[in-house]
Order: C-alpha cells, then sequence, then structure tokens
C-alpha cells in the first residue's frame, strides 16, 4: 500500500516537471501557432543557454540573476535573427522541421567542440536546499522554477488576452491581409513572437543549468514530452500547455509511485492519443 | 628412378614440386603481402564520437591515439608503421554495422578494432562475423550474446558477470547489509546484470526491499527517489549508466535522504566521483590509474599521457579508469596477436589468442571460456576523497584505501 507520504512527494515532482515542461515548451507552441514554425532549434536554443550559464556562473561567478538579465535580451534578437532568416528564404511550416533540425546538429557539435561532450555539472550555491513541510520536501530550485514558470504561462496569457498586442497577434493570425489593412504590422509582429520565444528558451535554460547536468546529447531529452504538452494543451495557448504540462508531469509521477517507473514514459503519449480520439479538433 | 620422378598423371616430381609451391604461395599471397607490405598497416574502427555515448567514446579516442603514437615510435608492427582509421559511429548500432561494411569493403583495412559500447559492439560483431575478420573490442556487457568465435573482448567480466560481480559486491560489503534497494535502468548491459543480482542478495541472505525498473533516458527521479527512501535499505544497488547515478542521488539529496551503501554499475567516472553525493559510492572496475595496476613503465606513461590529454579535452575526471584500462587492453591484445603470430592473418591470430590469452595492463586476460571469455578481473572500487580506489579483492586494493561501510 502506497504511503500518503510518497503520493504526496511524488505529485510535488511531478507539479515540478510540469512546469518545467511548460516553461521548455511556451515558446515553441507560440510560433508553431503564430508564425508557422516548428522550431526544435528552440531545444537548442535551451541548451545554449543552459551551457553559457553553466560558464558564466560556475566559472565566471556570475549570479544567476546577473545571467538571466544578460542572456533574455541576447536570446530574444537571436530568436529574432532565426525568424528573420525564415522570413528571407521563405521557410513553410514543414521545412521548418529540417530547417530547425538541422540548426540542432550544428548546435551540438558546437557544444561538444567548446564544453567537450562529457557531464558538466553546475555546482551553485544559489536556489539550494530543501523545505520540509508536512512531511513532504519542497527544494528551493524546482520551486522557484515552477513559480516562474507560471508566471510566464499566465503573463503571455494575459498579454495575449487583454492588450493591443494579443488582440493584434490573433487578427494577425486569422487573416494577414485583412489585419494589415487596419494597420496591423504582421512582419514586426512575428519578430516579437520569435524574439519572445527565443527569451523564454534563455530563461528555460538558465534553470536546465541550474537544475540537472549538461551533456549536448540531452537536446532532445524533453523534445517528445513538451511536444505532447503543446499539442494537448492547443497550439498557441499559454494556459494550455501549463495546463497539459501538469497533467503530464503529475500523470508520469504518479506511474511511478505506484507501479515500474518504466512505464512512465509511455503516459504522455497514450494521454495524447486517447484526447486526440475524442477531442481530435484540439490541434 | 625415372617412374619414380614421374607422377601418376604423367607430370615430373620436381615440376609437381614447383607447381605445389606456386600454390601454395598464391594461397598465402594475400596475408604475406600484407604482412610484408611497405605501406602502413590499416586498423580500421569506429567510436562514439558524437551522441549520448560521446562522453566515453573522447576515452577511447585518447586512448587509441596514444597507443597509435606509442606504437609507431617503438617501430610499429612488423616493421611498418600502423594508421588507425577512426569512423564516428554517432552512438548508433545500425551506423556502426554500415561504417564496418565500409572499413572492410572500401578502406580495406587490414584489421579492426571494435568500437565502443555493447549495442555497437554486437553490430561490428556480425559484420566482423560475415567477413571472417578478427575483432578485438573494449567494454561489452553481455557475454551470452557474443556468439562470435573470433570476438575478443578486452573487458575481463568473466562469462556470468551477473553473478561473479554481485557475489563480489557482497563479499565487498561484509556481513553489515541486511537489505537491498535494486533499482535498474532497462539499458540491456546494466538491465541484465541487476535482474541477475537479485538472486545473488536472496542466496547470500541480504532481503530485498524494493525492486524499480525505469526507463533508460528519463530525467525525472523524484518519485523514484521518493520510493527508495520510503523503503530505507542498508544498500542501493543501482543499475545505472552513465548519469543515472548521479540523477537518482541529486532527487534523493532533495528529499534529504543519503544512501548508506550505494553500489552502480556503470557509472560516467567523473560526475559521480566528484559529486559531493557521490561520497562512498561503488561500481565495479577493470583498472585504475594507481597502485598497485599501474606499477610498470608502461602503465605509468600510459595514465601520466592520458591526464595530460584528458585534460586538454577537458575530461573532468582525467585518470585512467575501467574505460580507459579497457580500452589500452584492446590495442594491446590486437598487438599482441600480430607480433606473435609474425602476420595480419585473422585466423591465426584467432588461433593464437584463443590458446594463449594475452598480457595486458589489467592484468592477463583469456579467451579460453564460452564465448572466448576468460576469468572476471573485475575489481570493487568506492569514492574517497573525490576520486575513486580500488577496495577489493585485497591483493589490488590502492595503498591506503579501505572500504567503507555503513
Amino acid at each position: 500500500m502506497i504511503s500518503a507520504t510518497l503520493l504526496g512527494q511524488s505529485i510535488l515532482s511531478g507539479i515540478f516537471s510540469g512546469c518545467l515542461y511548460a516553461m521548455l515548451g511556451l515558446g515553441m507552441t507560440l510560433t508553431w501557432r503564430y508564425l508557422k514554425v516548428i522550431n526544435l532549434a528552440h531545444f537548442a536554443f535551451v541548451l545554449i543557454a543552459a551551457y553559457l550559464t553553466y560558464q558564466l556562473v560556475g566559472k565566471n561567478g556570475w549570479h544567476p540573476l546577473a545571467v538571466a538579465i544578460v542572456l533574455t535580451p541576447a536570446f530574444f534578437a537571436l530568436g529574432v535573427a532565426l525568424q528573420a532568416l525564415i522570413h528571407r528564404y521563405e521557410v513553410n511550416e514543414f521545412a521548418s522541421i529540417i530547417v530547425t533540425f538541422g540548426l540542432v546538429m550544428i548546435a551540438e557539435a558546437g557544444l561538444q567542440w567548446f564544453w567537450s561532450a562529457d557531464f558538466l555539472k553546475l555546482e551553485a550555491h544559489v536556489m539550494r536546499g530543501t523545505y520540509e513541510i508536512g512531511g513532504l520536501f519542497f527544494p528551493t530550485g524546482e520551486m522557484v522554477m515552477s513559480l516562474v514558470a507560471v508566471a510566464m504561462c499566465v503573463g503571455i496569457w494575459a498579454m495575449m488576452r487583454f492588450t493591443w498586442l494579443g488582440k493584434a497577434l490573433r487578427a494577425s493570425l486569422d487573416n494577414p491581409q485583412i489585419a494589415a489593412s487596419f494597420g496591423i504590422p504582421n512582419r514586426r509582429l512575428s519578430y516579437l513572437v520569435a524574439g519572445a520565444s527565443g527569451a523564454s528558451t534563455a530563461i528555460g535554460g538558465l534553470f536546465v543549468a541550474l537544475l540537472f547536468t549538461l551533456a549536448p546529447s540531452q537536446m532532445f531529452s524533453w523534445l517528445g514530452v513538451v511536444f505532447a504538452a503543446a499539442l494537448l494543451g492547443g497550439l498557441g495557448s499559454p494556459l494550455g500547455i501549463l495546463g497539459a504540462g501538469l497533467l503530464l508531469g503529475v500523470s508520469e509521477a504518479i506511474t511511478m509511485a505506484v507501479t515500474a517507473p518504466a512505464w512512465a514514459p509511455v503516459v504522455p503519449f497514450t494521454l495524447l492519443m486517447v484526447i486526440l480520439l475524442i477531442w481530435p479538433e484540439r490541434v | 628412378m625415372k617412374v619414380l620422378d614421374q607422377s601418376p598423371f604423367g607430370v615430373s616430381r620436381r615440376r609437381a614440386l614447383q607447381g605445389g609451391l606456386a600454390v601454395a604461395a598464391a594461397a598465402a599471397w594475400p596475408s604475406a603481402v600484407s604482412a610484408q607490405g611497405s605501406g602502413p598497416i590499416r586498423i580500421g574502427g569506429t567510436l562514439a564520437l558524437t551522441g549520448p555515448l560521446a562522453q566515453t567514446g573522447i576515452i577511447h579516442k585518447i586512448v587509441g591515439e596514444f597507443f597509435i603514437e606509442r606504437l609507431n615510435k617503438a617501430g610499429g608492427l612488423l616493421g611498418r608503421k600502423v594508421e588507425w582509421v577512426l569512423l564516428d559511429d554517432q552512438s548508433k548500432p545500425d551506423v556502426t554495422r554500415t561504417l564496418y561494411e565500409r572499413l572492410i569493403t572500401v578502406d580495406k583495412v587490414d584489421l579492426l578494432m571494435g568500437p565502443y559500447a555493447t549495442g555497437s559492439i554486437l553490430s561490428a560483431m556480425g559484420v566482423a562475423q560475415r567477413y571472417g575478420k578478427i575483432l578485438v573490442h573494449h567494454t561489452f556487457g553481455i557475454p551470452s550474446l557474443a556468439k562470435y568465435d573470433m570476438h575478443f573482448p578486452a573487458w575481463p567480466i568473466g562469462f556470468n558477470p551477473e553473478r561473479t560481480v554481485t557475489n563480489r559486491v557482497v563479499d565487498t560489503l561484509g556481513d553489515k547489509v541486511k537489505t537491498v534497494a535494486v533499482v535498474t535502468s532497462k539499458f540491456p548491459s546494466v538491465h541484465f546484470i541487476a535482474l541477475g543480482a537479485r538472486p545473488v542478495f536472496k542466496e547470500r541472505g541480504i532481503r530485498e526491499v524494493l525492486f524499480l525498473e525505469f526507463d533508460f533516458g528519463t530525467k525525472e527521479f523524484g518519485p523514484i527517489a521518493a520510493r527508495v527512501k520510503d523503503a530505507n535499505p542498508d544498500f542501493l544497488f543501482m543499475g545505472a549508466i552513465g548519469l543515472e547515478g548521479n540523477q537518482l542521488l541529486e532527487a534523493l539529496d532533495k528529499l534529504n535522504w543519503t544512501p548508506k551503501n550505494h553500489f552502480y554499475t556503470y557509472p560516467t567516472p567523473g560526475p559521480l566521483a566528484l559529486s559531493p553525493l557521490g561520497k562512498d559510492a561503488l561500481s565495479f572496475t577493470a583498472y585504475e590509474d594507481l597502485p598497485p595496476l599501474n606499477q610498470n613503465p608502461e602503465a605509468a606513461e600510459f595514465g601520466k599521457a592520458f591526464t595530460q590529454a584528458a585534460n586538454a579535452n577537458k575530461i573532468p575526471y582525467p585518470y585512467v579508469e575501467t574505460q580507459g584500462g579497457a580500452s589500452y587492453s584492446a590495442w594491446q591484445i590486437l598487438t599482441h596477436a600480430v607480433r606473435e603470430t609474425k602476420s595480419l592473418d585473422d585466423k591465426a591470430m584467432a588461433a593464437f589468442l584463443k590458446k594463449n590469452g594475452a598480457p595486458t595492463i589489467i592484468g592477463r586476460v583469456r579467451f579460453d571460456g564460452p564465448n572466448n571469455y576468460g576469468d572476471d578481473l573485475m575489481r570493487i572500487k568506492q569514492v574517497q576523497n573525490g576520486r575513486w580506489v580500488i577496495v577489493h579483492p585485497k591483493d589490488v586494493a590502492t595503498p591506503g584505501a579501505s572500504i567503507v561501510i555503513k
């Protein structure tokens, strides 16, 4: 019989995982929906940001907050630059998979060349430690990451829902020509979305560096589950990916707690298939 | 006499002898020419230079480059220089298969050197078997799968490592450990050892309080850690490859729980030894660059050169350990066979190795058991003060090191 503490701790782990999935997938779901770009390089950007964090915090002694302040605009620019190339060469939705996959390969080789193929662990002194509340353990790093992920998803959702920018984006998506005739700058909006997506990879990379051990080959570690979360949550939906991420994370964690953990990877795709079967218009 | 000089087919004995010699020479021609050729001896192989196994592939690359350089400085083999034709198998067994085909049929290498990792070695073995080439390889993990009679494992884990290694671990632990949690990745070469360990623990009177299997590539170890903590074993036996041991330890640390005693099958050496969480972790090893194993000039030179190259390549644990040791041994085995048979003939070398074994820095390895496996020469090592040291058996234990059991 599974104990309440074990179940509670596992659910807590699932919540943390779900928030990470949402953080890593937020930018990707936005570009997929609004720019028609399936950006696999999103995960390469995350890992590049993680390695830069490792370098700046671990080797140069920077505070992670300073790293965030520097990397966020830098990766915003990187996202814009990638989108400019996609515009320049008129890369369509399916071709974007191949193009960005190529970028992933280049990024992996670059990371391996610069930081070696070996595992690297950032031994930072910030966000360490664990709080115990009611027999459950709350690791500081995971809690901060989760709060930031929720803030990012809710913030983007609010911006899309309540500001002119969000309305303009939706209009641009529905009918770019008519939107343009009303003065909506489609091209500039696309750069804004791509930049925001790039900026989100900087934050994601920062937390990946703080919470995980790095290796260039881990580029696709979260790809499958983040794709599943993006599809389950509905493309372009910040709250959707947060909810789907939490659903997947908690489902995986409970599976690990009550059955063989080897079954956990089956959960996201089973859920995805079931939901697509009963609710195909979700995607 | 004249009649006697004639063969029954009307050919003179001298002519028959000349003809026979010509046929024999023609039959021996390929190996004779390659053994006495003027160009370099080309040894072809692949390594996982990219992909998920690249962390270890780079170790084998450093070792191979050092060995070939040293070999050539000493005059090469059979009076010829040696060239290593190295290709990147991207950590993929299917790519490995194709590349070994290429090495044999396109690059026309004289000899093969095996790749790293069980899946890739198995792929290369199939190709070697098809072309009748001898295959010496580094770290093959599932001896029962190696059916080819001309394969030679440099990693001396014996034919039943799941039993011999586990028994050695229990011998090392003594009688303090009463309960065990077996947590294993489903990665084949660690999974079968963990499965085989379970009955050994039972036979040795250690009660299993938890058995968990997880998928290779699992990133989230929180729930697994919660279950290990809940089971509270005296001993955590983890079928782990690469970083999985670190990942579980980090998840356990977040629950404020540390295993009393813990063992990992194939950990990446650096992260576990260098992490504070890896303190007192156990594993098994064929070789460590430590006395008494490194007390000969060749091993000492190798250890020094490896550390320099590892630092240059930013490898966090810059000491020769089980992977580097097995890799060096593989080269020693292959070149020993060439020298002793004075040829590049695959069959002759295989017959020689099967009969005589080979001296290596790990020790003398034999190939006369099932599937060409000999003795299990593996030793038990433990992380002490940020470095792996050998703690069992006593005859190869690092001077000054003694096992820490809680």
